[in-house]
């Protein structure tokens, strides 16, 4: 019983402990992924604001630099020649959400940089559709969910 | 000189920050426990199926670990089984990489690894925990031999772009410096008892006492240079003997350093659950696992197919496959049950006969990229240089981590070592890359943590998960969102059809997963079949 107060105490410490744990709330929730908890990573979104730079620098990983996709078990879809960019709401969408085994960038990518990659395919790969895409327009697009892990646009 | 002790440069905001990051660890934990991601493996014991119906057959998709399980086990039951494998090996992502083979990515490229004799990367899964009891049974039961793997190196570096001089530092001096400053500021705080109600002046110099202790503090309770603080973080002049010189302990780093660089982060590494020690590799190469399996099923397992499509009715399921490579010569596999270990990213892209709950399944699953590369170096020169042994260093550029061979030690001669494990961003952005380029990457961000890098390098191999053909990506993205709308859906017998596979366990990427997963279903499929 001699060692009750201290016990009391470091359960109250301990509960004070965990309120400024909530200054990370503005890290959107990981997940249960297990082997690949990075415990020293960078910044959460990337460096680059031009479409040509941000594709490169992730879209190429899957849709490859040529823009051609890859074939395998599966496939990643050709952006190069293809007709489902006409629109831009359904790429700026597959980059909000992802679709199938594609992840969703809506937090790596603010709305400036998917707007600058997604005009990018639309009007190279031998894609011609110009009409540009306003901020306002696209912001809707988001979930409440992405809106609220979205960078700031610099 | 503005010599401040690190406390009295702390301003309270920092010290409640740094407080509530250690918190934060032990909260996170809880909420894991409690939703079972870091609770033990659950394995029951070897699976006793016998009696199945005379002359039932099922087929089984993919020989990665759920697919080997499967098969065996199902065998085991008095099942007619065949394996059907969309690579020209079996084990899946549980592969290992030598010198001699080579492999082509999603794009095309291929990579030839040019690894010298006895030296290997394993570009996937590359330890397992003394609780994965499940991988234990098989591992014994077919004498997959282990070794240790050193998941903690005291000795290996911590890398800050920005801070420290852009140097590396020791894991022993970060994890000393880190308690020893937070155990001093907290033998210092005399506010406790307001929280709640007064501790006992006992209780409080107990308190004190395990501080003192934890954080190598001197009878005046003050972390700083000297033999207290030098048997944790180390010596700059080591013990001799004779007339050699008396030992010298270092200067202890800042702690606003310390937290500033992030360094701190790599201390949690090694005590969460999943990577405590003992932790263990197979010898030899992840890939000695699954072959051991793969021996026994030989001679019904068919490689280099690519599943194309999956029909079921009442009479069975009907698998239609290519060959791999030039996805032609269609023939049709039949059998009256299956049990399919496809990753989500390939179900979601053939044709599948499943109920749409299934199918929602599959298009809500998206798959972490992972980037792994090995290196091959003249010499050892971490251990002949750098006295590390093992383990992983950390940095905060994009290859993420370096480890080290956890074999071979103290040889000399060449050695392999993994010069890049990126995942999140890091991972597109270095998998955007061709696999040389990847290879040249991890070179040059790797020289700023050995800058023996650049000398002794010789060649090497890199392999991005999400270009891998057979899988599409390094493991699913589950969410407690997700994981409530789709995981019962999706581990449901459909008709003549069950899926198994890490994928389906709480345990993704991790090859325990992929067992008990398989354990699971097996068990549930037979159940089923011999209920009629």
């Amino acid at each position: 019983m001699k060692h009750a107060p201290l016990a009391i105490s470091a359960l109250a410490l301990a509960a004070a402990m965990t309120i400024p744990a909530m200054t990370r709330a503005d890290e959107p929730p990981r997940a249960d992924h297990s082997t690949l908890h990075a415990h020293m990573t960078g910044p959460a979104g990337i460096e680059q604001h031009d479409g040509k730079a941000i594709y490169d620098a992730i879209c190429a990983a899957c849709h490859m630099p040529n823009g051609m996709g890859g074939k395998g078990a599966g496939f990643y879809p050709a952006l190069a020649n293809n007709p489902k960019l006409e629109s831009w709401a359904y790429p700026a969408t597959m980059v909000l959400n992802g679709n199938g085994g594609m992840p969703s960038f809506a937090k790596e990518l603010t709305d400036a940089q998917i707007i600058a990659v997604v005009t990018y395919v639309r009007t190279h790969f031998g894609n011609t559709y110009k009409d540009p895409i306003a901020a306002e327009e696209l912001k809707p697009l988001r979930t409440p969910a992405q809106q609220a892990l979205s960078l700031q646009d610099p | 000189m503005n010599q401040t002790t690190p406390d009295r440069a702390l301003s309270k905001r920092d010290f409640l920050r740094m407080v509530g990051a250690v918190a934060g660890a032990s909260t996170m934990y809880g909420a894991m426990t409690s939703m079972g991601y870091a609770a033990d493996s659950q394995f029951k014991g070897p699976l006793k199926l016998t009696g199945a119906p005379k002359g039932a057959t099922v087929i089984v998709l993919g020989a990665g670990w759920a697919g080997l399980v499967s098969a065996t086990e199902l065998r085991r039951a008095g099942y007619n089984v065949q394996l059907v494998e969309y690579n020209k090996r079996i084990g899946g992502r549980a592969w290992t990489i030598r010198g001699g083979d080579s492999f082509t990515e999603m794009g095309g490229e291929v990579q030839n690894c040019h690894f010298d004799k006895g030296l290997y990367l394993n570009p996937g899964p590359w330890r397992i925990p003394y609780h994965h009891r499940a991988y234990f049974h098989y591992a014994k039961e077919f004498d997959i031999p282990l070794e240790p793997f050193i998941m903690v190196n005291y000795n290996a570096y911590v890398h800050s772009t920005d801070y420290f001089g852009g140097k590396p530092v020791r894991f022993r001096e970060v994890q000393a410096d880190y308690q020893g400053h937070i155990a001093e500021l907290l033998s210092k705080c005399d506010t406790f008892g307001t929280l709640d109600q007064p501790m006992t002046a006992a209780d409080h110099e107990m308190l004190r006492a395990s501080l003192r202790d934890w954080g190598g503090l001197t009878k005046d309770y003050a972390y700083v240079a000297g033999r207290k603080s030098a048997e944790r973080r180390g010596y700059e002049v080591n013990k001799g003997g004779g007339l050699m010189p008396d030992p010298v302990g270092g200067t202890p780093m800042p702690l606003e350093q310390i937290l500033k660089s992030d360094v701190w982060r790599a201390i949690t590494f090694g005590q969460t659950h999943q990577w405590q020690s003992s932790i263990f590799q197979p010898v030899g190469g992840m890939d000695v696992g699954p072959k051991a399996v793969g021996e026994h099923l030989k001679d019904v397992t068919t490689l280099n197919a690519k599943v194309t499509s999956i029909q079921q009715d009442a009479g069975g399921v009907t698998v239609t496959v290519v060959d791999s490579d030039t996805g032609t010569g269609a023939r049709t596999l039949k059998a009256d049950w299956c049990v399919c270990t496809l990753p989500t990213t390939v179900l979601n892209q053939i044709d599948i006969q499943v109920s749409p709950e299934m199918k929602a399944g599959f298009a809500a699953l998206s798959y972490e990229a992972a980037v792994k590369t090995g290196l091959q170096f003249k010499r050892r020169f971490w251990e002949e240089d750098d006295h590390i042994y093992g383990g992983i260093s950390f940095t905060d550029q994009k290859i993420h981590q370096i480890a080290y061979p956890n074999y071979g030690f103290n040889k000399g001669g060449k050695g392999v070592l993994l010069g890049t494990f990126a995942s999140d961003v890091s991972a597109f952005e270095l998998g955007s890359m061709s696999g040389a380029d990847r290879v040249r990457a991890a070179v040059e961000q790797g020289t700023h943590v050995h800058p023996q890098y650049p000398a002794e390098f010789e060649h090497g191999v890199s392999v991005a998960w999400h270009r891998a053909p057979f899988v599409m990506g390094c493991g699913a993205v589950w969410s407690p969102e997700l994981r409530a709308a789709h995981y019962r859906n999706l581990c449901k017998i459909d008709g003549r059809i069950v899926l198994a596979g890490d994928h389906l366990s709480n345990l993704v990427t991790w090859q325990e997963g992929a067992i008990l997963s398989a354990l699971d279903t097996v068990e549930r499929l037979h159940i089923k079949i011999i209920a009629g």
